[in-house]
């Protein structure tokens, strides 16, 4: 009988095998936030300049669906994560926290750009720029740049993977404690 | 500080009054508006009664900003308005502060102006083309279209260090000199660009179903298109001469041999068909330049801090959008006492309610479309 080790990216446990099967052991929050961490559909919300860079990712040179995040979602109720891509100003600061309460749980936050994560360009002299997402909504991963590149984008979401793998997202660690 | 916008809560949906018309909110949030705008949509049935744009979704305040940065600052603010032209964005302000200035630009700068100016405009088009045939339900083109969008993409990062928001122009000519590998890039670009053309027209303009949806929908007559202001290809596809590259020079665009593109058709089809030709007038553009781009300075010589004399001064650059103005009023100090932007977006956006009134709803997103909205030019 023979005992391997997995590697982070693949499935989390232990594989015992036997003659004519095997028996896998670990924990069941492991295997779920496994099973989460590959298959998450982002809302389509692209306020500004980084939404354009975001279809980049989602065209074939980048391609995003090699690590699960194809099915853009347009509602947020069959979303699990939202990338903040461009300008939050304060008209619109409502209206993404509303769409973060539709969001199912459980559900993760990636702030693109640095208008995403401190008002970026437009940090001073503005009368209208909310400065960072994070003062609306809670945020997992920030992304800079202006707009990122997007590689930087496929990093951040993979980041986002490892994390809730690790089951360290904001969500989880709030969902533990209760 | 952020409360719930009140426009939300009084247009929930519902019916309105004994004549069965009802209320829709289409966005702030949805992939047709292309960012984040709010339609309120007024519907008997089926039928289009009225659509009452909101705006400020997106209102950056980015002309009160320039009034606080100096002359070269304010330049980079503009690339992040209509993203999708940057760099005629910022060509636009960097004409405007050199005819301030009395600022004589080299030729060399002029032609790679012109040159990243038409680049960026297919980059534009290419990416409206994918994304309106995405609003249109075809998920295909927008691979194709990126797929040359990205070797632009890699032609302005060599040369201007970024993919999007490029802030090349500076007053007095461009940033910094041509990447060496900028014509070979260019070249091959042509080569590719060309080779796959058709598949456009196969695809997407030559489809009976897309055909179907775009032809006679959104009616705009020449007359309207004037009088709601609109400009670039969507006056253009009401046969309204309007290419400011045409009828006000500007650059080198008097010395180049090019066609405005028009069409007589004033439906979608007619501007998507625009569209879709004055990409191939960007190519001949680019053909002529690609090869005679003028040795010399890249830049002219100008002082270190700029101070515009007292006065008012006034530029309009073609983008892919349509005729964006620059309006700089000075008090001869070293930033502009105000800043005026004509964006194109706005007054595109403005005829919306005029040509969606009587038609289907399900027209609505083939309309939007092809008027090509920005919404942060539009909101600024």
């Amino acid at each position: 009988m023979s005992v391997k080790q997995n590697t982070a990216n693949d499935f989390p446990g232990q594989i015992h095998e036997n003659p004519g099967g095997g028996i896998v052991l670990s924990k069941l929050d492991d295997i779920i936030n496994w099973a989460r961490s590959n298959s998450l559909w982002p809302l389509t919300f692209a306020t500004s300049c980084c939404g354009i860079e975001y279809m980049a990712v989602a065209g074939a040179k980048y391609d995003f669906s090699r690590f699960g995040f194809e099915v853009a979602r347009a509602t947020p109720r069959q979303a699990d994560v939202i990338i903040i891509a461009g300008t939050i100003v304060n008209k619109m600061a409502p209206v993404l926290k509303r769409l973060y309460d539709q969001m199912a749980d459980p559900k993760y936050v990636i702030a693109m750009g640095a208008c995403a994560i401190s008002g970026g360009p437009f940090f001073y002299n503005t009368y209208s720029v909310v400065k960072g997402a994070d003062h609306v909504i809670p945020v997992d991963v920030y992304v800079a740049g202006c707009p990122p590149r997007p590689e930087a984008l496929l990093h951040a979401l993979i980041s986002l993977q490892n994390k809730i793998k690790a089951g360290m997202t904001r969500e989880q660690i709030r969902t533990d404690k209760d | 500080m952020y409360r719930e916008t009140q426009i939300i809560k009084e247009t929930s949906p519902g019916i309105v009054g004994e004549t069965g018309e009802f209320t829709i909110n289409v966005g702030p949030q949805h992939p047709a508006t292309h960012g984040v705008l709010h339609l309120v949509i007024t519907l008997s049935g089926e039928t289009i009664m009225k659509v009452e744009p909101h705006l400020g979704y997106i209102h950056r305040s980015i002309e009160k900003m320039c009034e606080s940065l100096t002359y070269r600052q304010f330049i980079y603010v503009t690339s992040r308005m209509d993203y999708l032209s940057s760099h005629i964005n910022n060509h636009a302000c960097a004409l405007c502060v050199e005819k301030g200035m009395q600022i004589e630009v080299p030729e060399r700068a002029k032609v790679i102006r012109v040159l990243m100016d038409e680049l960026t405009r297919i980059a534009s088009h290419e990416l409206w083309w994918g994304a309106m045939a995405m609003d249109l339900g075809a998920f295909t083109p927008f691979f194709h279209a990126f797929r040359e969008r990205e070797s632009i993409n890699e032609i302005m990062e060599e040369t201007c260090g970024a993919r999007l928001t490029m802030n090349y122009n500076v007053p007095g000519g461009v940033m910094q000199d041509l990447h060496p590998d900028f014509q070979r890039k260019v070249k091959e670009f042509l080569k590719l660009y060309k080779s796959k053309i058709h598949e456009y027209d196969e695809l997407v303009t030559g489809n009976i179903i897309f055909q179907n949806r775009m032809k006679g929908v959104g009616i705009l007559s020449a007359k309207d298109a004037i009088s709601y202001g609109c400009s670039g290809p969507t006056a253009r596809g009401s046969a309204v001469s309007s290419d400011i590259r045409k009828v006000y020079p500007y650059g080198i665009y008097d010395k180049l041999e090019f066609d405005e593109v028009l069409e007589t058709g004033c439906d979608s089809f007619a501007r998507y068909m625009v569209r879709i030709r004055e990409m191939q007038q960007s190519i001949r553009i680019i053909e002529q330049l690609i090869d005679n781009i003028p040795e010399g300075d890249f830049q002219a010589k100008t002082k270190a801090v700029l101070k515009l004399p007292k006065g008012e001064f006034y530029t309009k650059v073609e983008t892919a959008r349509g005729e964006l103005g620059v309006y700089i009023v000075s008090e001869g100090g070293t930033t502009p006492y105000r800043i005026k932007f004509r964006s194109p977006g706005f007054s595109n956006l403005s005829v919306l309610d005029h040509i969606a009134r009587g038609s289907k709803i399900g027209d609505l997103v083939a309309m939007m479309g092809t008027l090509d909205l920005v919404i942060p030019d539009i909101d600024r």
